[in-house]
């Protein structure tokens, strides 16, 4: 007989879930975890891993294009898509085959099926259409003392711009294309549709990027996001914002798609692929929330600072628990929301501390306040920039476009936010969050010594800048 | 190399020691596991032992210096071969604090009538205003960011409640306190040695013609005492409960067992027994019986106990220690009282170890010896009672309507409102009764 009794049972297996799987039974909980579809989610399967395994592709093949600036030679330069595909697709399944290891290795049960939870403490799951991994428990009911929704999120869709799966794309088919698409339109500007524009021009398609808000990467520092505009059209990427898709008439292999371009013109173009992404939202359906009167508001669950819902005994974290959507957002939720069930009194997620990375090319990375909402909420700034062609190792690497700015509070030196563009900057910009999370101010950081040569010189550069003592500008 | 010795820390709490003997000096050669000095702790002196082998090149914290703060460099050991001149002038500055440090502590415990000692060094030089608090009123942990906004809005980092990881004073905390957010009432930076009087110690001095008086520095354990009953008394709602017991069959049962006790060949018992094993024995099987006054209050959540660890105070010279008898529901009266001989022999020369006196959900203090007929006991954190036991006597008590001569022994139990109600605290102690006077009830 089969144990279906659990402390804790955390419902799907994405980077936050499974963190928390891991997190539980490292505290000495009896866990459980459920999946439908894949072990390690959308990011590990769908999502942020293979498009970097993708964009790493599109980066190599960027380099050996541009073989002679570094005085090499590299003639008759292609690529296999679908040997690049399947590179991508290789990463997936051995981050997928590393989650499972990790549960067997801490002894965490995974169940495998759609969940349902009939009340506090006991769920239903359902056989899904996937094969169950090896050892996996099937359909049944199990009881939890805790139970953490994890379910994540999934493209959202606008009436009129669905996805068909064939010639319109959501992230999904975008990631395992059989042909390179000559022509391609890419609805909406955010992380997720930069990127894909971003491999898909390196391959060789033309990309038209359409976002509504007047800029693109909403999100970001508008002064970044111009200079990753300014780029991405040197590039070849023809970008309309402002601008709506208002209607995708599908043809044999191609679409029209009919955009008004805010001022009231209307234009129409003829691409052979559309990706759609336009955002996701929480699934919170089919988890019988409504029943048990779980909090849900503007799509995703109502949760607080340890992912707590208004019903006691259920939690949710990740996606599913609202923005930012971010993969390295869930699995601190994950740790802290279990850690909370421990009874360790974790600190609270400080949302404002999450950083923020786009992997187009050039880069881009950010964490805290913009320029704009900085000055939004009152505050007398001090701005600092430097420009990558002021460092040796920028110039050295060939990567001399790009910017790093920060953000200072001008009467407490608090350091309220970094945007970066350019080469590496998605692995630079932890160090600001570390002094940001530190609440360290201008004055540790213009005491820290950073390496020679480094990209990271202009993190400390940057601050110089700030305070009017910036070296090598 | 020059080996560096730290001050150690002999418990895991432990923060400071005062350094009360160095029992080798410079130049004398020591072998690893040779005693070279003695630290005295809270309640307790222990004796730190060479890790290496080496010649002592250099005393850098002179025998008597307090409160020196664990992992400071003590004294530096020239390994064999090397020249131990070398060693000590190449000496290491203390790692966490300046070398003077051990003079400015002294000068912070000299007479306050002479302030101007504290701002100099040993060596006369002006010291340096610290950001931080002084030696000995222990490191505000802060951020970077937060001792600005405190320096800016002008409020002591030391009163601020740290919300951070392990306490650390952070930004948030500190605009809630410029908020109006709740202060420490004393600053956090002066753990204090006893309640902050409304007098200061000179006004008391003045009080007093001087040499009318010979003045005792405090001992750590002086201090702890202080701190801790201070603590106890402001923090935790005690109230009491008093109760009296027979003690007749007690007596005679204590007497036919003590008679019983097998003789080694010098004809020296296996045991005897005092009242006070069967009051500690009685105890801790009376918190089995009512298990929800076996507990501990912690802010988040009460601690309910599962084992019986019974605290005893011994009074020592100079001061009091309480060490814990662990699992007493489970020994045998000899068993306990064995112990508390070990106990109290070895307090006495201040050589328990910090395990053997920290924790406990109960304590037992007898002052019965001294004729003290009843009174009431401060409870000792993190206990939630203490039981006050005065002295058996013979006293004129009513049994069935008639005055008759019983042994009477008077109780009082000093319980933690938080933790333990009223009723509660009464069933502990009726139970407590209970098996005190009927002693055979010990052995089911």
């Amino acid at each position: 007989m089969t144990d279906t009794s659990f402390d804790v049972i955390i419902i799907g297996s994405g980077p936050g879930g499974y963190v928390a799987a891991i997190r539980a039974a490292q505290l000495g909980l009896k866990t459980a975890i459920v999946e439908k579809s894949y072990l390690g989610g959308i990011c590990l399967n769908w999502g942020c891993i293979p498009t970097k395994a993708l964009l790493r592709s599109a980066e190599i093949f960027r380099a050996m294009q541009h073989a002679k600036d570094y005085g090499l030679g590299a003639d008759n330069v292609r690529f296999d898509l679908k040997a690049v595909v399947a590179r991508s697709r290789g990463v997936s399944k051995r981050l997928n085959d590393g989650v499972g290891f990790l549960m067997k290795k801490n002894k965490i049960m995974v169940i495998w099926g759609a969940a349902s939870i009939d009340a506090p403490g006991e769920i239903t799951v359902k056989a899904a259409k996937s094969e169950p991994p090896k050892g996996a428990l099937r359909e049944g009911r199990y009881r939890a003392k805790h139970i953490i929704i994890a379910t994540g999120a999934r493209p959202r869709v606008l009436p009129g711009l669905e996805p068909d799966g064939d010639r319109v794309w959501s992230y999904f088919e975008a990631m395992v294309p059989e042909t390179l698409p000559k022509s391609l339109l890419v609805i909406g500007s955010g992380a997720i549709g930069i990127e894909f524009a971003s491999f898909y021009r390196a391959m060789g398609s033309e990309v038209t990027v359409v976002e509504v808000l007047p800029q693109i990467l909403p999100v970001e520092d508008a002064e970044i996001a111009a200079l990753a505009r300014k780029q991405l059209e040197k590039q070849g990427i023809k970008i309309l914002t402002g601008a709506k898709v208002s209607k995708l008439d599908k043809k044999p292999g191609s679409v029209v798609a009919t955009i008004d371009s805010g001022d009231g013109k209307q234009q129409t173009a003829t691409f052979e692929r559309v990706i759609s992404a336009v955002g996701v939202v929480g699934n919170v359906e089919q988890l019988g929330l409504d029943k048990l009167g779980v909090e849900i508001q503007g799509g995703t669950i109502v949760a607080d600072g340890v992912g707590r819902t208004n019903v006691p005994g259920i939690y949710a974290i990740g996606d599913v628990a609202g923005p930012p959507m971010l993969a390295h957002k869930a699995e601190h939720q994950g740790v802290i929301c279990v850690e909370a069930i421990k009874g360790l009194h974790p600190h609270p997620l400080d949302k404002s501390l999450i950083p923020g990375c786009t992997y187009c090319h050039p880069q881009i990375a950010s964490v805290g306040l913009t320029e704009a909402k900085a000055k939004e909420q009152g505050r007398d700034i001090k701005v600092g920039r430097f420009p990558f062609a002021g460092n040796g190792k920028a110039i050295a690497l060939g990567e001399d476009q790009g910017l790093i700015k920060v953000i200072f509070d001008k009467a407490t030196g608090r350091m309220l936010g970094a945007h970066m563009i350019g080469a590496e900057v998605t692995e630079l910009i932890q160090g600001y969050v570390v002094a940001m999370n530190l609440e360290t101010t201008e004055a540790e950081l213009m005491h820290t010594v950073f390496p020679h040569p480094t990209l990271s010189e202009m993190m400390k550069e940057a601050v110089l800048d700030a305070y009017g003592q910036a070296l090598n500008v | 190399m020059p080996i560096n010795i730290l001050m150690p820390a002999l418990s895991p709490t432990m923060e400071r020691g005062n350094l009360a003997k160095w029992l080798k000096k410079e130049g004398d050669a020591v072998k690893s596991g040779d005693v070279i000095a003695e630290i005295e702790t809270d309640k307790a002196t222990m004796e730190v032992e060479a890790v290496d082998d080496g010649t002592i090149a250099k005393i850098l914290v002179p025998e008597g210096t307090h409160d020196v703060a664990v992992n400071d460099v003590i004294a530096v050991l020239a390994g064999e071969g090397e020249d131990v001149s070398s060693a000590a002038a190449g000496k290491p500055q203390p790692s966490s604090k300046p070398a003077a440090e051990p003079a400015t502590s002294a000068a912070a415990s000299a007479p306050p009538q002479s302030p101007a000692v504290s701002s100099v060094t040993s060596n006369g030089a002006p010291h340096a205003a610290p950001s931080a608090p002084a030696h000995g009123e222990g490191r505000v942990f802060a951020s970077p960011l937060a001792r600005r906004l405190a320096q800016q809005a002008g409020i002591d980092l030391g009163r601020i409640n740290g919300s951070g990881p392990h306490g650390r004073v952070i930004a948030r905390d500190v605009e809630q306190a410029q908020a109006g957010g709740a202060l420490k009432t004393a600053p956090a930076a002066q753990p204090t040695l006893s309640a902050a009087p409304s007098l200061s110690d000179q006004q008391i001095r003045a009080l007093f013609k001087d040499g009318s008086y010979d003045e005792q520095p405090h001992d750590s354990m002086r201090k702890i005492i202080a701190q801790r009953l201070v603590q106890a008394k402001q923090t935790i709602p005690h109230f009491y409960l008093t109760i009296e017991c027979n003690l007749d069959r007690l007596l005679a049962a204590r007497e036919q067992i003590n008679a019983q006790a097998p003789k080694d060949k010098d004809g020296k018992p296996a045991y005897k027994l005092s009242v006070n094993d069967f009051v500690i024995k009685a105890l801790a099987l009376a918190l089995q019986r009512v298990p929800d006054a076996n507990v501990t209050w912690t802010e988040g959540a009460l601690l309910k106990h599962r084992s019986s660890d019974v605290g005893v105070a011994v009074a020592i010279p100079g001061g009091l220690i309480t060490p814990v008898v662990r699992d007493a529901h489970q020994k045998s009266l000899s068993a306990i009282s064995h112990e508390m001989k070990d106990f109290a022999a070895r307090a006495r020369n201040r050589r328990l170890k910090p395990e053997e006196y920290q924790g406990g959900s109960t304590a037992v203090s007898n002052l019965g010896m001294y004729g003290i007929k009843e009174f009431a006991a401060v409870i000792n954190p993190p206990q939630a009672t203490i039981l006050a036991v005065g002295a058996g006597e013979q006293r004129a008590v009513v049994i069935d309507g008639k005055i008759e001569i019983a042994n009477m022994m008077t109780v009082t139990l000093s319980t933690d409102h938080r933790a333990v109600d009223g009723a509660l605290g009464a069933e502990l102690l009726s139970a407590f009764k209970l098996l005190i006077e009927n002693p055979v009830m010990m052995v089911v």
